[in-house]
C-alpha cells in the first residue's frame, strides 16, 4: 500500500500511509484508538475506498472496490465483530457465498468436506453439526479463520483477534498464526496488547493520527519505544487552562462498589464540584459501561451512586435526569439524536415538560427562543432551529446533544467520548464548554480514548482495565507512557 | 420547518393538488357533472369516515415504528359488545348512547393494552401480537354474537348512525345534510392532530419512532408511550365499531373484517406516514383516505368493473408511495 489517504467529513483519517507485507511474515500494527489502523485495513479489504494512494499485490497495481474483489485477490479479513450467521453450523458458515453447487443445488457433502479440510489445516476439531452460536467465542473465531482460509486467502488481516479469548485459546491462535506464516501467507495483526507483540511479530508498524510513525523489526523495538512512538509528543497547547477545584469543594458524585456484570466490577470513585475526572483505558475496558450504569441507562448489579449525598435509584434514567445527571452518549447518531427531528425538537426532548403551558400544549415559541439562546451560546452552526439534525456536521450535532443537556440544571455531566470524530475547532469549543460547566460547580466524568485529551482536560485520570479501576493519576503525575502501560497491562 | 422542508412540503401539496384537480376534472366531465355535486361529495366523506378513523389510530402506531393488524377484528368485537350492552341495560336516549360508547371504548382500549403488553415487556414484534389479537377478537365476537348479528332493540342510535348534523341549518341553506359520522371523523381528526403535533405525548411518539434509544436516554418512558399508541388505535377501532353498530342497527361479528384493515393502512401510507417510523401526520392520513375514497367513487360513477377497481386501486397506492420515495431522494440529493 502506497501513499494511502482517506478523509471523513471533518476528519482526516489517513494521510500518506505506506505499508509493505512480505509472504511468510507477521506484521503487527499498533496504535492508539483512532490512529487509523481499522480504517486502513477496511480499505485493504474493500469495505472503504481510499481517497488517494495505490495498492499493489505481488507487484501488480489493484483496485479494490468491494469486499468481493478483495476476496478474489486473496485478501481475508477477520473483523473484531464476527461475520458468522449464528443459526448456521460451521460448514455452512465457512462456505457462505461460495457454496459448491450442482444443478443449482448445494452439495452438502462438498461443503462439509471443505470445512473439514480447512479446519484440518489448522489442526482443529470443532463440532460441525451445531449452530455456531452454540460454540464458544474462541471456537467461533477459529471458524472465522477457517472461513478466510477456505477462500484461499494469501493476505490475512486479524483485527484484535485475542480480545475475547482465554489464555489457552490465545496459545492456540498463535500456533495457527505461526502455521499460516510457515505456509507462506502474509499476516497483518492488529493488537493493543504489548505482551503479545514480541511473541508473534516479525515486524511492528506504529500508527498515530492517521500516519505511519515507525516500522522496525520486532527484535529491535522495545515496549518502551513502541509506547513512546504511539503517544508521540503531542501534549500540546490546544487545551485550555484548568482551574483547580477548591480543596474543600463538596463531593458531587460518589460511586461506591458499582458492579454491572460482566463489564464492571466494584468500581468506586468520587468527583468534587468543579472537578473533571477522566476515565482512560482501551476500548472494551468497561468505561462506557461504568457511565451507563451511573446514568441509569443500564441496570446495576450492585453498588451505590450518590449525587450530593442523595442515593440515585438504579436503572432509572428519568430519576437520574431529575437528580441532575446529564449523560452525553458516545454515539450521537445511534443514541444522542433523533436525526429526523429538528434542532429545536432535539434540544428540548429531555426537558419538554418545561415548555408545556397550562393548556397541556407545547409552546413552540418558547421552545424556539430557548433553542436560539443555545444556538448563540454554544455557537451551533445551523441555519436555524428548524433544521433537521440529520443535515448537520458531526461537531455541530455533538453541540446539539450538549445543548439538550445544558437546558436543564444538571450538576453531574457524564461525557462518553465527547470529541470523537469531530474537527479540531469544534473540539476546542466543546472543551471550553466543559470548563465553564466545571467552573459553575458541575462534576464532570469524561470517558476518553484520546490520551492527550484525557491528560489535558482532567484534574484526575482513572485508568480502567478489565472493568476495574487499575490506577489513578493526578494531573501532574500522569504521563502518556504511564497511562498506556497500565491500560495495556504492561504495568500494574 | 427549514427552507428545504418547506419547499418539499409545498412541492408535495402542489403535486397532490394538481393530481386531484386533473382527476376531478376528467371524472366530472366523464360523469356529466354528477361527480362534483354536493351530495356526491358528502357521500364520499361518509364512505371514507370508517377507514379514516381507523387510519388515524393506526397513524400513531406506525409513527412509533409498529403496526396494528387487529383493528378490523376490534371493530367487530366492540360493535358486538356494544350492541349486547345496549340491549341489556335499561337506559334510553342520550344516557344509553353515552354508556354504550364508553363500553365500546373500554373494550377497544383494553384490547389495545393487551396488544402492547408483549411488545413493551418482551420486545416482541407487534406484527405478531396484533395478528394474534386479530384472531382472538374475531373469534370472541362470533362467540358473543352466536354467529349472527345482534340486532339493537332500541331505536335511539338511529341519529348517530344515519342522521344528519344540524339538519335544519343545512337544509335552510340548500346544502346537502352532513351525516353525523362525518362529524365524528372531523372531531377525531382534530383531537388526534392536536395530540400528535402539540403535546409532549405526540412529540415522544415521533422521538420513539425516530430513535428509540435516544428517546429512552432522554428520560422518556418508552413503554408507557408505546402502550398508549396501541390503546389509541384500539379506541379508534371502538369508535368505528360503535358507528357501524349505529348505522346497521346491529352489532355484527363480520363488520370491519373485510378490506378495512388493509385500506386503513393504505390510507396511512399514501398519506405520507413512514412505515419505518418517525414521520407522518393525521392530516396526511385523512388525505390518503380521501384519495382512496375519491378513486372508488369516481370508478363507480364511470361504471368501472368492480374487479378492475381493485387492480387500479393497488396501482394508485404503489404509484403514490413510489412517487413519494423518488421525491425524497431528489430532495436529499440537493
Amino acid at each position: 500500500m502506497r501513499g494511502i489517504g482517506k478523509s471523513f467529513p471533518g476528519v482526516r483519517a489517513l494521510s500518506d500511509v505506506s505499508l509493505t507485507l512480505s509472504a511468510g511474515e507477521v506484521l503487527v500494527l499498533v496504535g492508539e484508538n483512532g490512529a487509523g489502523k481499522s480504517t486502513l485495513m477496511k480499505i485493504l479489504a474493500g469495505a472503504l475506498q481510499a481517497d488517494e494512494g495505490e495498492i499493489f499485490i505481488e507487484g501488480r497495481p489493484v483496485r479494490i472496490a468491494t469486499p468481493q474483489e478483495a476476496q478474489h485477490l486473496g485478501i481475508g479479513m477477520i473483523y473484531q465483530e464476527f461475520t458468522l450467521v449464528p443459526q448456521l453450523p460451521a460448514p455452512a458458515n465457512i462456505a457462505l457465498g461460495v457454496e459448491p453447487t450442482r444443478a443449482g443445488l448445494i452439495e452438502t457433502g462438498a461443503v462439509r468436506a471443505r470445512a473439514e479440510r480447512a479446519l484440518g489445516e489448522l489442526g482443529l476439531e470443532i463440532p460441525l453439526d451445531v449452530p455456531v452460536s452454540h460454540l464458544s467465542i474462541g471456537q467461533q473465531q477459529l471458524v472465522e479463520i477457517a472461513k478466510v482460509l477456505a477462500r484461499s486467502a494469501r493476505i490475512i488481516v486479524m483485527d484484535e483477534p485475542t480480545a475475547a479469548l482465554s489464555d489457552r485459546e490465545i496459545e492456540r491462535l498463535f500456533e495457527i498464526v505461526r502455521r499460516l506464516r510457515a505456509g507462506g501467507a502474509g499476516i497483518i495483526y492488529i493488537s493493543h496488547r504489548m505482551e503479545e507483540l514480541s511473541r508473534i511479530a516479525d515486524r511492528i508498524t506504529v500508527m498515530r493520527d492517521g500516519k505511519v510513525v515507525e516500522t522496525r523489526n520486532a527484535a529491535e523495538f522495545s515496549a518502551d519505544e513502541i509506547i513512546r512512538a504511539m503517544v508521540g509528543r503531542r501534549l500540546d497547547a490546544h487545551f485550555p487552562e484548568l482551574a483547580k477545584p477548591a480543596p474543600d469543594a463538596p463531593i458531587r458524585l460518589d460511586v461506591r462498589g458499582l458492579t454491572r456484570a460482566p463489564a464492571v466490577h466494584d468500581v468506586s470513585f468520587s468527583v468534587r464540584s468543579g472537578e473533571i475526572v477522566a476515565l482512560a483505558g482501551l476500548i472494551g475496558a468497561g468505561r462506557t459501561e461504568i457511565v451507563r450504569a451511573i446514568a441509569g441507562a443500564d441496570p446495576r448489579d450492585g453498588g451505590d451512586v450518590r449525587i450530593d449525598g442523595a442515593a440515585l435509584p438504579a436503572g432509572d434514567i428519568g430519576g437520574a435526569i431529575a437528580a441532575g445527571v446529564a449523560f452525553i452518549t458516545e454515539d450521537r447518531k445511534a443514541q444522542g439524536l433523533v436525526l429526523g427531528m429538528t434542532v429545536r425538537e432535539n434540544v428540548t426532548l429531555a426537558h419538554l415538560a418545561d415548555f408545556v403551558d397550562r393548556d397541556l400544549l407545547i409552546d413552540a415559541a418558547r421552545e424556539r427562543a430557548a433553542t436560539e439562546k443555545m444556538i448563540g451560546e454554544l455557537r451551533i452552526r445551523t441555519p436555524g432551529t428548524e433544521q433537521l439534525a440529520r443535515n448537520l456536521s458531526g461537531g455541530t450535532q455533538q453541540k446539539v446533544v450538549l445543548a439538550k443537556w445544558l437546558l436543564g440544571n444538571a450538576r453531574v455531566f457524564l461525557f462518553d467520548e465527547p470529541t470523537r470524530g469531530i474537527d479540531v475547532g469544534a473540539k476546542a469549543e466543546i472543551y471550553k464548554i466543559m470548563l465553564e460547566l466545571a467552573q459553575r460547580g458541575a462534576a464532570i466524568v469524561m470517558v476518553s480514548s484520546d490520551l492527550p485529551e484525557a491528560l489535558g482536560m482532567a484534574h484526575r485520570i482513572l485508568v480502567v482495565r478489565g472493568g476495574r479501576i487499575a490506577a489513578e493519576f493526578a494531573r501532574a503525575d500522569a504521563t502518556p507512557d504511564k497511562v498506556i502501560a497500565v491500560a495495556t497491562g504492561a504495568a500494574a | 420547518m427549514n427552507q428545504e422542508n418547506r419547499l418539499a412540503y409545498w412541492l408535495r401539496i402542489a403535486a397532490a393538488a394538481a393530481f386531484v384537480i386533473v382527476l376531478v376534472a376528467v371524472v366530472d366531465v366523464a360523469s356529466r357533472g354528477s361527480f362534483l355535486e354536493p351530495s356526491n361529495i358528502v357521500r364520499v366523506l361518509r364512505q371514507i369516515t370508517y377507514n379514516c378513523v381507523l387510519g388515524v389510530g393506526q397513524t400513531f402506531v406506525i409513527i412509533t415504528g409498529g403496526i396494528d393488524l387487529s383493528v378490523g377484528s376490534l371493530v367487530a368485537l366492540t360493535g358486538v359488545v356494544a350492541a349486547l350492552f345496549a340491549n341489556a341495560v335499561h337506559l334510553s336516549g342520550f344516557p344509553l348512547i353515552a354508556a354504550t360508547l364508553i363500553v365500546a371504548l373500554g373494550v377497544g382500549s383494553i384490547a389495545g393494552w393487551i396488544n402492547a403488553l408483549p411488545v413493551v415487556r418482551l420486545n416482541l414484534p407487534p406484527f405478531i401480537t396484533t395478528l394474534a389479537m386479530l384472531e382472538m377478537a374475531l373469534g370472541a365476537s362470533f362467540i358473543l354474537a352466536h354467529g349472527r348479528p345482534v340486532a339493537l332493540s332500541s331505536p335511539d342510535f338511529q341519529n348517530t348512525g344515519i342522521g344528519s348534523f344540524l339538519g335544519g341549518v343545512t337544509s335552510a341553506l340548500h346544502l346537502p345534510s352532513l351525516p353525523v359520522p362525518v362529524i365524528w371523523m372531523v372531531v377525531v381528526i382534530l383531537v388526534a392532530s392536536v395530540l400528535l403535533t402539540r403535546t409532549r405525548f405526540g412529540r415522544y411518539v415521533f422521538a420513539i419512532g425516530g430513535n428509540e434509544e435516544a428517546a429512552r436516554l432522554a428520560g422518556i418512558n418508552v413503554a408507557r408511550v408505546k402502550t398508549a399508541v396501541y390503546v389509541i388505535s384500539g379506541a379508534c377501532a371502538a369508535i368505528v365499531g360503535f358507528l357501524y353498530m349505529a348505522l346497521f342497527s346491529s352489532g355484527s361479528p363480520q363488520t370491519g373484517t373485510g378490506d378495512e384493515l388493509l385500506e386503513s393502512i393504505a390510507a396511512v401510507v399514501v398519506g405520507g406516514t413512514s412505515l419505518t417510523g418517525g414521520r407522518g401526520s393525521v392530516i396526511g392520513t385523512f388525505f390518503g383516505a380521501l384519495l382512496i375514497g375519491v378513486l372508488y367513487n369516481a370508478m363507480n360513477l364511470l361504471n368501472v368493473d368492480s374487479y378492475l377497481q381493485k387492480v387500479l386501486l393497488g396501482a394508485v397506492i404503489l404509484f403514490a408511495v413510489v412517487l413519494d420515495e423518488l421525491r425524497k431522494r431528489y430532495l436529499s440529493r440537493q
